[in-house]
């Protein structure tokens, strides 16, 4: 008894099960390398911390949670709210959106012009956007140390050209953060929306203007919205390592201007307090979540579907 | 696709371009433009000095094979490249540096060119909105566009979830709301299947009859050019060779390219004998004289190519009398019409369409000597 539907739905049982073999490799992967690690964060969230770091093994605590936003008086007992902890949070959250907002400014006509290349130098442009991956981000946070310092290049150039007669303050600065950060993510903007943007349709632009769009409008009105999944991707691949940002934010501001990065690589350093690092740390995630679930819901409400 | 609601062309006030309307003026004006792509060794010459006058509510063709310049030329008028050299008139007034946004021009695209994440109602009502009419209007309007082409109940629908035909009928739609001065239209037809071609270039002309628009009209197809226009234009590599009624071009083409590509035609060579105003009497190789049409600038003794339509012979038994002397090479039968393909005895290939109820009674056969009869206009003589 084959008919044909069940020889059909064997060679479907059997798609299905090549296709869980072939990505096999990939979903152990993800496991070892994201899940797992996840877990274990877990796990220490929920301890009591080690005297020298580390935690204490099986000894449940809800201290680490609890000084994510609060702070316990050692002497009367006394609790107050973390209000480090906060305004590191929304410093973070707000340089993070100026990033991403910048590299959205500056990346759209990059791309733009780069998709109105003739193909054959496009790959040449696209070529040049990826030179900054080929070195350290390290080295090249320190570069630009030596761009904005007082002595830096910034300032001299000001100074020679009589703009300003003292060297401005830059270095150690959300001012620093943000042009460092600006730069190092700049082409993790522009790739993406090159990648719509070289699909889209120029007749389209053609179709606009012939029905009286300006070109304002035809920006608003045509273009943006059809190249709005690689918005999207560009946003989300700014926002999120801008939020963890280490770093730039280590090298450039220093000391005082910390971000979300550094305040939870100083639990698992000098505050020897992992739990509350891991807290952190699965705070800052479902943050990240939460943002991302907003935003890609907004945006794509009314954009356009791609099957 | 007949509505009540019918788009007039309307008052020149209401666009920005300030124009007089007078009967009979020109709707386009090319004067003396030539547009040439690239620089150095990849140049080249799209457009070689074209000039053409195209008249009010006028459904207007250009006829030319692949890589002509038919879609350069409409871009010029529709805004999107600027000509090299020369000037494009609205209504007498200068366009040619104005951008697309600004001319009282619209274009259907070959691609349709809908936008993608629109409904069919929202890529109709889209140049009425840009031009910033009020709610109101677009939407009455709208209304009216949708019924003009029967897409009422689509009016929802994403424009990638409808036919093909049904896409050509929104990019018409969309075209027409904010009722243009000159449409232009490239090759709107060509990505229909022929049933709905024949429809569609019914519904075009009749279209283009009550909303009094002028049409620019593009395409390859001399058929369809033949059928829908009010004139021709002709155009091979960058120029326009000649500009007439669909008649006068299929009867008295004036260069050889022009009898070639519409229609079928034989050529046959002849000496110019004598002339008079509008046509001459040539010799043929053979010896024998018949009348012939004449385009200007002809001497007597001028060596010269005639054009003659097969439907314009007649093929009759051999004969002394007979313009033409052969042999049937090759017979074949249409149902309507049967083409008799001949070896002349100068060794030229001639055709003969007849038809078939034309009752002449003779049967002919592949083999056969026959003479072929020239009536007294069928012959034209060309400039090339
Ligand atoms: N943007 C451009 N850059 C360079 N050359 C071009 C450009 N556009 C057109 N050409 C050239 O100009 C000539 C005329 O092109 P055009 O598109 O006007 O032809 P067409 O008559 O519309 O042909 P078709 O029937 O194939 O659409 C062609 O040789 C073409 O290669
Ligand atoms: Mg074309």
């Amino acid at each position: 008894m084959t008919s044909a539907q069940d020889v059909a739905q064997q060679i479907e049982r059997r798609d299905i099960r090549n296709r869980w073999l072939l990505s096999a490799p990939a979903l152990v992967i993800i496991f070892l390398a994201a899940i797992g690690p996840l877990l274990v964060m877990v796990a220490y969230s929920f301890m009591v911390k080690g005297d020298y770091g580390d935690v204490r093994f099986g000894e449940f605590s809800l201290d680490g949670w609890f000084s994510v936003l609060f702070w316990r008086d050692i002497f009367d007992d006394t609790i107050g709210l973390a209000d480090a902890h906060l305004s590191i949070l929304w410093r973070s959250i707000r340089l993070s959106f100026i990033t991403t907002a910048l590299t959205l400014a500056f990346g759209f006509p990059t791309a733009y012009f780069i998709a109105t290349r003739p193909p054959s130098t496009r790959e040449v442009w696209v070529f040049l956007i990826t030179i900054p991956f080929w070195t350290n981000l390290l080295i090249r946070t320190f570069a630009m140390q030596e761009v904005v310092r007082n002595e830096g290049i910034l300032n001299s150039l000001m100074i020679w050209s009589g703009i300003v007669d003292q060297p401005v303050q830059i270095m150690y600065t959300d001012a620093a953060i943000l042009f460092g950060m600006v730069y190092v993510y700049l082409p993790l903007m522009v790739l993406p929306l090159y990648a719509s943007m070289e699909k889209l349709d120029f007749r389209l632009v053609e179709a606009g203007y012939d029905l009286y769009a300006t070109r304002a409008r035809v920006l608003w009105r045509i273009i943006i919205p059809l190249v709005r999944p690689g918005v999207i991707a560009g946003s989300i691949l700014v926002f999120i390592p801008s939020l963890g940002a280490y770093v730039i934010p280590r090298v450039l501001g220093g000391g005082k201007n910390m971000m979300l990065g550094n305040l939870i690589e100083l639990q698992f350093g000098a505050g020897r307090n992992w739990p509350l690092g891991a807290a952190m740390s699965i705070t800052v995630m479902l943050i990240v979540m939460l943002a991302l679930l907003v935003y890609v819901r907004n945006a794509t409400r009314s954009g356009v579907q791609h099957g | 696709m007949r509505g009540t609601a019918l788009p007039q062309a309307q008052p020149a006030e209401e666009w920005g371009v300030c124009v007089s309307e007078s009967a009979g003026r020109n709707a386009i004006d090319v004067r003396g433009v030539r547009k040439v792509f690239g620089s150095g060794d990849g140049q080249v010459t799209a457009l070689d000095t074209v000039s053409v006058s195209i008249r009010e509510n006028e459904f207007f063709t250009l006829l030319g094979p692949s890589g002509c310049g038919k879609t350069t030329l409409l871009r010029l008028i529709a805004g999107f490249e600027f000509p090299t050299d020369g000037q494009i008139m609205l209504h007498g007034e200068d366009i040619a540096l104005l951008p697309p946004f600004r001319r009282p021009v619209n274009t259907v695209f070959q691609s349709y060119a809908l936008f993608p994440h629109m409904t069919v109602a929202e890529n109709i009502a889209f140049g009425l909105e840009m031009l910033g009419k009020s709610r109101s209007e677009i939407d009455g309007r709208t209304a009216d566009m949708l019924k003009l082409v029967q897409m009422e109940e689509l009016a929802k629908r994403k424009t990638s979830e409808i036919s093909g035909g049904q896409q050509q009928r929104v990019a018409l739609a969309r075209a027409l709301a904010p009722q243009p001065k000159v449409l232009l239209l490239d090759e709107p037809l060509s990505a229909l299947d022929y049933k709905l071609r024949k429809e569609m270039q019914l519904e075009l002309k009749q279209l283009q009859h009550e909303t009094g628009i002028t049409f620019i009209f593009v395409t390859h197809d001399q058929e369809e050019a033949l059928t829908m226009s009010d004139r021709i234009a002709v155009m091979s590599t960058g120029k326009i060779l000649q500009v007439g009624s669909p008649h006068d071009i299929y009867e008295h083409p004036a260069e050889r390219f022009v009898a070639g590509f519409i229609g079928e035609t034989n050529f046959l060579d002849a000496e110019v004998v004598a002339t008079s105003a509008g046509s001459a009497t040539v010799k043929l190789p053979s010896g024998k004289q018949i009348p012939a049409g004449l385009p200007e600038g002809f001497q007597p003794g001028s060596r010269v190519s005639l054009a003659v339509r097969p439907e314009r012979a007649q093929i009759v038994a051999a004969d002394a009398d007979a313009t033409l002397a052969g042999v049937i090479d090759n017979l074949v039968y249409l149902g309507t019409d049967t083409h008799f393909h001949l070896r002349l005895d100068g060794g030229e290939a001639f055709i003969v369409r007849q038809q078939n109820s034309s009752g002449s009674g003779i049967n002919f056969a592949t083999g056969d000597r026959v003479g072929v009869i020239l009536g007294d206009d069928a012959a034209q003589i060309l400039k090339d």
